[in-house]
C-alpha cells in the first residue's frame, strides 16, 4: 500500500478522536417557555447539555410525564464505548502500519456494524425513556408516549423535539469514508500510479 | 367671579371637543371625556406613538433607573417604551421578595441606630469608566439616615450598604468620579459634631458656633467596587444641597452647592432665604486625597456600619467602623473655595467640556454659569473678597462666564445633551428650557405637566451624553391618569431632543417619587445580566445541593431544617417535632438551574414577608410558633404547572412534647 494511503488510513483512525471533542448527538427542545431551547448532548461518554443544568432541567420537565430520570450512571455503554472507540483508533493505526487491504476493509465494515449498533442502542433506550412510564405520573395524557424522535423532528405536548447527528458523528462517518477510500484506491497499484500521476 | 369661573369650567368640555375635531388626531385624547388633563396634547409630536412603540418581544434601547425617593427604592424602567422593568430593593424592605426580611438581607439594613426598614433614596448615579458610565455598578444615597449603596447592575441587587458617620440629610450624595475614584456624599443638615462620632448636645441657639457639615470621600475598589470611608472634610455650617463632579479639565474638582449660609437653625424657609447670595462650594479631590495621604487628616472616633452581601453566600454581613479621619480646609490651602452663587441654588451641573459650571437657583431670575477656567485664573490671581473658616470666597464676576437670562421660573437641574446644548428644568413655570452654552441664550420651551423636578439625559452628566432622549420628572400629576384617590402616581414624561426643537413623546406613571435618574445604553449592561447562580458556587452555610442532603435538626431551642425546593415540591414536606417557642430556621435553597425559575417560601403564621428565592441561591425565614397544630408552607411563585401542590406541613406540639424531629417528602424516612 502506498504511503499516502497509510497516512489517509491514520486519518481516518484519528478521526474517530472527534467522538472524544464532540457530542455524537444532539436532542433540541423548544416550547413557549422555552425561547432559548434546551439541549441535550449524548456523547460516546457522557450526557451533558448546552448548559450545566440542561440534564437536570430536561428531568425537571419530564417527571411530570413519569419518565425516569436520565443520569450518565444509568448506561453501561457510557463506560464501555469510550473503549471500543479507542479500540478501533489502535486497529486502525495498525492496520495503516501494515498496509493491507483486507484488514482496511474488515475494519470498516466492523466499523459501521458498531455505528448501526450504537444506533440502535440509542433507539431502544429512546423508546424505553419514551414509554417506560411511572403509573403514578402527575401528567397522563391517554395513549400518549414520549420517544423523541431518533432522527428530525416530533411534537410532543408543548415541546418540539428535533433530533440530529453532532460532530461527533462526523468523526464516525469521516473514519468510514476515508476507509472506504483507503479500500477503493489501493485496489490495484497501476490504478494507483495513474491516479498519482492526473493528481501531480 | 365664582359664575364666571364655574360657567367656563362648563363650558370646558366643549371647547376642548371643539378643539379636538379642529386638531385632529393629535388631539384626539381631549375628547374621550371630562377630567383629562387640560393640556394633553400640548407639544405632543405626531409620531409620538411610533417614537416610544417597542414592539411586543423586542428590548428598549436604554435602561434606566429612576430613584423612588420616599419608597427608598430604585425603579428600572425601559426607555423609550416607559415600561417598568424592576424594582431594586434597597433601603427599604421588600415583602415581594423577602429583602430586608430574611436572615441574610436583614443585616443590609442595620445602623449605627440600629435596624432602619426604610429611607428616602434621592439620587441614583452608575460607576464610571473615564468620565463615562461603565454599566457595573449604581451608587445611591439614603437622604434621612446617612448611607450610600451600591447596588451590582450583575444581578441588579443591593450588595452594599455604607453608613455616614457626622452627616444629617445625605443629600448632596453620591457622586463618583471620573473613574469611580472616589464616591463623594455631602451632608444636607450642618449638625452640632461632638467629634466622637454623634452630634452634641447644644442649645439650636449655638447653631452659629457649633454646627458644621461634612462631605465624606468614599474609595471604590476599582475591581469589586467595594467601598470604604477614606476620610472627610468639616465644613462650615451651612447646607450642602447637591453636587456634580468636574469633567476634563476639571475633573480633579467636585463642585457643592449650599444654601442657608446664613446659618439659621429655625424656620429655615425664611431663615435660609436672606443673603442674596449663597455658595458654591469647590473642592479639589485629588489634592484632598493628596492631603489626606500625606498625613493632614486627623482621626477622630466614630461608631457607624458597613453592610456588604458576601457574593458567594449570598448573606449580608455588618461591620462597626470605630474610626474617621478629617480634614480641616483651614489646614489644607487651595483645596477649597466658595464662589458666590444667586440665593438658595438648587442644582450644580457642569458641562460636558468640563468648562462650564451651571447652578440653577431655584429663587434666580438667571441661571449663572461659572467658568472653571476663569476660577483657576481668579485663583492665580488671588480674586478673593474674604474668607469664610479660611476658605477664601471668590469675587462673583471673577469666576462668572455669563447669566442665561429670563430662563423661565424655578430653575432647578440642568443637563447636557454634549451638541453645545443644555437643558434646564423650571419648577415654577413648569417646562424644560434649552439654551446654548455657546452665547447662553434661550433657544427652546416645552411646557411639562407638572412641576418638573429633576430631568434627565443618558449621560447628561457625563462628558459624553447620549443626546436623543430626555426623561423630565414631574413633582406633580393631578389630572394626568386616572385618579387613584388621594394618593396618585409621580409623573414622567419622555421628550425627544434629537432636534431643533424638542418634541414630547410620553407620558409614563412612576413608582414613589423620582428625584434624580441615570440611564445607560442597553448593550452596556444586559449582556452581563446573571440568569441564575450556580449552585456549585453556592457557599451558603446551610445550603443543600441535593435533596438527599436535606435535613432537620434541633440545636437546643432553634430547629434548622435545611430545605430544597425544585419543580414542583419541597424536600423534606412534612416536618415534625417542632415545639411552641422554637426558633424555627427555613434554609431553603433552589436547586434548579435555570432561567427564571425562582421559588417563592412562606409558612403561615410567620410574623415576616415571604423570600423569594433564585435558583442556585439559599435563603432563610426565621418563624416562632406561638401555638400547637399543623401549619401549612408552600412557594409562593407560580414555579410550574404543579405549582399548586409545591407545599407542605410542619406540626408543632406543645413545649417538651415527646414528639421526636422527624420529616419526609413523599415516602417517611426514619427519625433523625
Amino acid at each position: 500500500m502506498k504511503a499516502y494511503l497509510k497516512v489517509l488510513m491514520m486519518i481516518a483512525s484519528l478521526s474517530l478522536g472527534l467522538l472524544f471533542l464532540f457530542p455524537m448527538w444532539k436532542i433540541y427542545l423548544l416550547a413557549p417557555q422555552y425561547p432559548e431551547g434546551l439541549e441535550m448532548h449524548i456523547w460516546v461518554n457522557k450526557i451533558s447539555g448546552d448548559t450545566d443544568g440542561a440534564l437536570q432541567n430536561f428531568n425537571i420537565l419530564n417527571h411530570y410525564i413519569g419518565m425516569e430520570p436520565i443520569h450518565a450512571d444509568s448506561f453501561a455503554e457510557l463506560k464501555i464505548m469510550p473503549y471500543i472507540v479507542i479500540f478501533f483508533m489502535v486497529t486502525g493505526i495498525l492496520v495503516a502500519l501494515l498496509g493491507k487491504r483486507k484488514l482496511v476493509l474488515s475494519w470498516v465494515v466492523l466499523l459501521m456494524i458498531s455505528g448501526a449498533v450504537g444506533i440502535a442502542d440509542f433507539y431502544m433506550w429512546l423508546n424505553k425513556f419514551g414509554t417506560n412510564l411511572d403509573p403514578t405520573a402527575p401528567i397522563k395524557v391517554p395513549g400518549m408516549t414520549y420517544v423523541p424522535p431518533l432522527l428530525g423532528s416530533k411534537t410532543l405536548l408543548n415541546f418540539d423535539a428535533l433530533s440530529l447527528p453532532a460532530w461527533g458523528s462526523l468523526g464516525i462517518g469521516l473514519a468510514i469514508l476515508l476507509g472506504g477510500l483507503v479500500y477503493f484506491f489501493s485496489r490495484s497499484t497501476v490504478q494507483v500510479k495513474s491516479a498519482k500521476k492526473v493528481m501531480a | 367671579m365664582k359664575s364666571l369661573f364655574s360657567t367656563i369650567k362648563k363650558a370646558a368640555p366643549a371647547a376642548a371637543f371643539t378643539l379636538a375635531l379642529a386638531g385632529g388626531a393629535a388631539l384626539q385624547g381631549c375628547s374621550s371625556g371630562p377630567g383629562e388633563g387640560s393640556a394633553t396634547a400640548a407639544g405632543v409630536a405626531s409620531d409620538a406613538a411610533q417614537a416610544v412603540y417597542v414592539a411586543p418581544g423586542k428590548h428598549d434601547e436604554y435602561y434606566s433607573f429612576l430613584s423612588g425617593g420616599f419608597n427608598g427604592q430604585m425603579s428600572v424602567y425601559g426607555l423609550p417604551s416607559g415600561r417598568l422593568l424592576k424594582i431594586i430593593p434597597v433601603f427599604t424592605q421588600h415583602g415581594e421578595n423577602g429583602y430586608g426580611y430574611n436572615e441574610e438581607s436583614k443585616a443590609m439594613l442595620n445602623t449605627s441606630h440600629g435596624f432602619i426598614p426604610w429611607d428616602d433614596l434621592h439620587h441614583p448615579k452608575l460607576s464610571r469608566t473615564n468620565g463615562m458610565t461603565d454599566g457595573r455598578w449604581l451608587f445611591a444615597n439614603g437622604n434621612n439616615t446617612p448611607r450610600v449603596a451600591r447596588v451590582d447592575l450583575s444581578t441588579f441587587e443591593t450588595v452594599e450598604i455604607m453608613e455616614i458617620p457626622n452627616s444629617a440629610g445625605n443629600h448632596c450624595s453620591p457622586y463618583p468620579t471620573d473613574n469611580n475614584e472616589y464616591v463623594i456624599a455631602g451632608t444636607r443638615f450642618s449638625v452640632p459634631l461632638d467629634m466622637k462620632g454623634g452630634t452634641a448636645d447644644v442649645s439650636m441657639d449655638e447653631y452659629k458656633d457649633k454646627f458644621r457639615g461634612s462631605i465624606s470621600f468614599i474609595k471604590v475598589d476599582q475591581e469589586k467596587g467595594d467601598m470604604e470611608l477614606d476620610f472627610q472634610i468639616l465644613v462650615p455650617g451651612f447646607d450642602y444641597d447637591l453636587a456634580n463632579g468636574g469633567k476634563g479639565p476639571s475633573s480633579d474638582w467636585v463642585f457643592f452647592t449650599t444654601y442657608n449660609t446664613e446659618r439659621a437653625g429655625t424656620l429655615k424657609e425664611l431663615g435660609a432665604s436672606q443673603n442674596d447670595r449663597d455658595y458654591l462650594a469647590a473642592v479639589n479631590w485629588k489634592l484632598a486625597a493628596k492631603y489626606a495621604a500625606e498625613g493632614k487628616a486627623k482621626e477622630m472616633p466614630a461608631y457607624y456600619y458597613h453592610n456588604k452581601m458576601d457574593k458567594d453566600t449570598h448573606i449580608a454581613k455588618s461591620t462597626i467602623k470605630k474610626t474617621v479621619r478629617y480634614l480641616l480646609p483651614e489646614d489644607c490651602p487651595g483645596m477649597m473655595y466658595l464662589i458666590p452663587a444667586p440665593k438658595s441654588p438648587h442644582g450644580i451641573d457642569v458641562d460636558p467640556s468640563g468648562e462650564h459650571m451651571v447652578v440653577s437657583g431655584k429663587l434666580a431670575a438667571t441661571i449663572p454659569v461659572f467658568s472653571f477656567s476663569k476660577m483657576q485664573k481668579a485663583i492665580e490671581d488671588k480674586a478673593f473678597d474674604g474668607e469664610i473658616n479660611g476658605i477664601p470666597v471668590f469675587k462673583y464676576e471673577s469666576v462668572l462666564k455669563a447669566e442665561v437670562p429670563e430662563p423661565g421660573l424655578g430653575p432647578l437641574h440642568t443637563e447636557f445633551d454634549g451638541k453645545g446644548n443644555a437643558y434646564t428644568s423650571m419648577f415654577v413655570s413648569s417646562e424644560v428650557v434649552k439654551w446654548k452654552l455657546s452665547d447662553f441664550t434661550v433657544v427652546d420651551r416645552m411646557p411639562v405637566y407638572y412641576s418638573v423636578g429633576h430631568l434627565m439625559i443618558p449621560g447628561g452628566d457625563t462628558h459624553t451624553p447620549d443626546g436623543k432622549y430626555l426623561v423630565a420628572m414631574n413633582k406633580i400629576t393631578k389630572d394626568r391618569y386616572l385618579p387613584t384617590g388621594p394618593e396618585l402616581a409621580h409623573s414622567a414624561q419622555l421628550i425627544d431632543i434629537s432636534g431643533e426643537k424638542m418634541r414630547m413623546l410620553l407620558d409614563f406613571p412612576t413608582v414613589a417619587e423620582p428625584h434624580y435618574a441615570q440611564a445607560i445604553k442597553a448593550e452596556k449592561v444586559a449582556p452581563n445580566s446573571v440568569k441564575f447562580y450556580d449552585l456549585a458556587k453556592n457557599k451558603h452555610p446551610h445550603a443543600v445541593k441535593k435533596e438527599a442532603d436535606a435535613s432537620v435538626t434541633r440545636e437546643g431551642n432553634v430547629v434548622r431544617v435545611k430545605m430544597t425546593a425544585i419543580r414542583s415540591h419541597m424536600t423534606p414536606d412534612n416536618i415534625e417535632g417542632v415545639q411552641v417557642g422554637d426558633t424555627v430556621l427555613f434554609h431553603v435553597t433552589n436547586l434548579e438551574q435555570d432561567w427564571d425559575v425562582p421559588h417563592g417560601f412562606a409558612v403561615m403564621g410567620a410574623n415576616t414577608a415571604e423570600t423569594l428565592i433564585m435558583p442556585g441561591a439559599t435563603q432563610t425565614l426565621r418563624w416562632v410558633p406561638k401555638k400547637a397544630g399543623v401549619f401549612p408552607f408552600y412557594c409562593t411563585d407560580f414555579c410550574s404547572a404543579l405549582h399548586q401542590e409545591m407545599q407542605g406541613y410542619i406540626r408543632v406540639s406543645p413545649k417538651g412534647s415527646p414528639v421526636p424531629i422527624s420529616f419526609s417528602t413523599g415516602k417517611k424516612k426514619p427519625a433523625a
